[in-house]
């Protein structure tokens, strides 16, 4: 009996794609190259970067001092790396929200339209395709304090100037505006796709049921479909937000007076322009945690409730 | 609870493609009135008017006596089943039902979500929806899936579901559109007898899309078919098979199609055959029922030399596929089962009585009793 149970299980389990079963020896074999690739690339640089962020290493020096969690004891109390670590978050609480509905808004009126939404939905996705660099000169001619055709405008029209990037309570919300401008377009083509899978009968159902009010059928149909678009689009803009360097480097350069420090550029100072390596690794690892976090909420808490 | 339709000269133009052309019916307060054609007819564009949710370039729509044109769909009075269910999927089967009246008796603020249960002073109105949302999925017999959502539940219960939303508000009339093609064949059978049911049951007027025949004769008390945007012919099931008077309601009604023979051909094979007035000059057409033939050696009627291409038996009933021997026109005949003895290949004759033989004229129209001279004007034996 045991023989025939023992003989007829492992038949029943046998893979039926390639009909036959690989001695594991060869099918790990086989996935050694991609395997391989992986550590090489993701895996081992972020275990260097942990190894580092507990040693003293300075760029250039041969020593490497272990210093425990120094590093990290040291960013608690670091100003300039707590006032980053404000200030990203406060980027990012302007860039998600306004970048985010401002999409939506876009997407739902052009979807709207009867003629000319290819053309609208190009224009709105063209700061997508720019450089950012590039963009970021441009914008930071635009907002000039003395030169900029904006302040010329307002001087124009009898208003006092406003020097943007030159003022600590401005400069961050500054350069949100640029970081909407361009992720907008972006959000506006997802909720785009989003919007076509929207069945038409599902709107004319809700017309029959009494929702004959645009706001009522956006609320009560369009969100909640697009609610698998919505987690993705605040997914992505919330990581795009958090990774602001572009901007910073090339406008404000964290400046005025660190109103514009953010936790990239900062990390960047801390190990390209100071050579503390050690250091600019203990806030990258800080970096990859608050990332982690994000990715775990998208995996778990998001994922369940909107998926229908 | 239930209105009469009056629908007159509708016509609905989509840049210059006509889709409904001058499409007039009157629907009686309590009637199941199936609209019945194939695909591109324009009955589903003609439901979609009848409940708001398209315009009509032109006519008018009455529900009641009084005119809706002007109306958007919530104010008709009207539900509406749609093919795809159309379920809200990211509500619970109980909100589904209950949005037709959630949307009509709560005011604004107390229909948002979560902040809307502290709205006051509408916790009876609340309890009321409650009570209705609960007979209505009894009615369907879904009142064991209220807190389930649309994605986990089959077809037929999402199309209970439908069914339900629609009843919940007793509505004067309710419009189908193709309820059951979505479902297998089997479950389409047990549903077109619950909705049957439900209509006897409720008493409003219905009226039903379908381009499935068998749906048409068996649901309705009387079915309109459309061809081309236009009503052909509106009458009960019985009259429409037994009495169509356009070429195309006769091929469109009945399984196997009617037989064609154009009426020249009817009256080479059979002399003193003379079913037309003599003053009848153009072409037409003759059709009869398979059932109307009989494969007999001699006998009565009128008789047609076939030659026996294949025979399918069902059981109850045998269908010979015949074709003529003179013109090869395909014929097919419906016969009792078992008592005779046929096979492809074989001679045979196919005779049929003149009165069972329905005329029409070269563009399909069924010729009145003037052109028709008595009894197929022939002589018996």
């Amino acid at each position: 009996m045991a023989d025939i149970v023992l003989t007829e299980a492992p038949a029943a389990a046998r893979p039926r794609r390639l009909g036959a079963v690989l001695p594991a020896r060869v099918a790990y074999a086989m996935a050694i190259p991609a395997v391989a690739l992986m550590v090489l690339t993701v895996l081992a640089p972020i275990v260097v970067m942990l190894a580092m962020s507990f040693t003293d290493y300075r760029f250039g020096e041969d020593a490497i001092p272990f210093v425990g969690l120094d590093n990290y004891l040291q960013l608690l109390n670091d100003r300039t790396f707590r006032r980053a670590l404000f200030n990203t978050f406060a980027y990012v609480a302007m860039v998600v929200p306004g970048s985010v509905i401002l999409g939506l808004l876009l997407a739902v009126l052009i979807d709207g339209l009867d003629h000319g939404g290819r053309l609208y939905r190009l224009v709105f996705f063209l700061p997508v395709t720019a450089t950012v660099v590039a963009m970021a000169m441009v914008w930071k001619y635009l907002l000039h304090g003395t030169i900029g055709p904006f302040n010329l405008l307002l001087v124009a029209l009898g208003l006092p100037a406003i020097d943007v990037f030159g003022d600590r309570s401005l400069a961050l919300a500054g350069l949100a505006v640029i970081n909407i401008w361009s992720l907008a377009g972006f959000n506006m083509v997802l909720f785009s796709a989003g919007l076509t899978a929207v069945p038409q009968d599902l709107y004319d159902a809700a017309a029959i049921d009494g929702m004959d009010d645009k706001l009522d059928r956006f609320f009560s149909v369009t969100l909640p479909l697009l609610g698998p678009t919505m987690m993705f689009v605040l997914v992505t803009s919330t990581i795009t937000a958090f990774k602001v360097f572009d901007t910073v480097a090339v406008i404000t350069r964290g400046g005025p007076r660190g109103a514009s420090d953010v936790l990239l550029y900062t990390t960047y100072l801390e190990g390209f322009s100071y050579f503390r390596m050690g250091s600019a690794a203990a806030m990258t690892t800080v970096f990859l945690a608050i990332m982690l976090v994000f990715a775990w909420v998208q995996a778990r808490v998001l994922d369940r409730r909107v998926h229908y | 609870m239930s209105a009469a339709v009056e629908i007159t000269a509708i016509e609905k133009r989509y840049g210059d493609t006509v889709s409904l052309r001058s499409a007039s019916l009157s629907v009686r307060p309590g009637e199941f009135m199936t609209l019945v054609g194939p695909s591109g007819c324009g009955k589903s564009t003609l439901l979609r008017i009848i409940a708001g949710l398209a315009p009509q370039t032109s006519g008018e729509i009455a529900i009641g006596g009084e005119p809706v044109d002007h109306l958007p769909p919530k104010a008709r009075d009207v539900a509406m089943v749609f093919q795809s269910y159309a379920l809200y999927p990211h509500m619970t089967v109980a909100e589904n039902i209950a949005t037709p009246l959630r949307m009509r008796e709560l005011p604004r603020g107390a229909r948002l979500p979560l902040l809307g249960r502290l709205w006051p002073g509408v916790g009876e109105r609340r309890a009321r929806i409650r009570a209705a949302v609960t007979r209505a999925a009894e009615m369907v017999e879904i009142d064991g899936l209220l807190a389930r959502r649309p994605a986990t539940l089959s077809g037929g219960q999402r199309q209970r579901v439908a069914l339900a939303r629609a009843i919940v508000r007793h509505p004067r009339v309710f419009l189908m559109d193709e309820p059951l093609s979505n479902l297998d064949a089997r479950l389409r059978v047990a549903m077109r007898g619950e909705i049957t049911a439900l209509h006897q049951k409720l008493g409003a007027t219905f009226i039903y899309v379908t381009h499935d025949q068998v749906e048409a004769m068996t649901m309705s008390s009387r079915v309109a078919v459309m061809m081309d945007g236009g009503i052909v012919q509106c009458a009960s099931p019985a009259e429409l098979y037994a009495d169509p008077r356009d070429l195309r309601v006769a091929r469109f009604i009945g399984s196997p199609e009617i037989n064609v023979l154009s009426v020249d051909a009817l009256i080479a094979a059979n002399a003193g055959f003379a079913p037309l007035a003599a003053e009848w000059k153009g072409a037409a057409h003759a059709a009869f029922r398979p059932e109307a033939l009989r494969l007999v050696s001699d006998g009565p009627g009128l008789a047609i030399a076939c030659r026996v291409e294949r025979v399918e038996g069902l059981g109850h009933e045998t269908l010979v596929f015949l074709r003529t021997e003179v013109g090869g026109h395909p014929l097919t005949a419906r016969l009792q089962a078992g008592a005779f003895a046929l096979f492809s290949g074989d001679s045979a004759v196919a005779r049929l009585s003149p009165d069972d033989v329905l005329l029409f004229d070269g563009a399909g129209q069924r010729l009145d009793r003037r052109h028709v001279t008595p009894t197929g004007g022939y002589a018996h034996g």
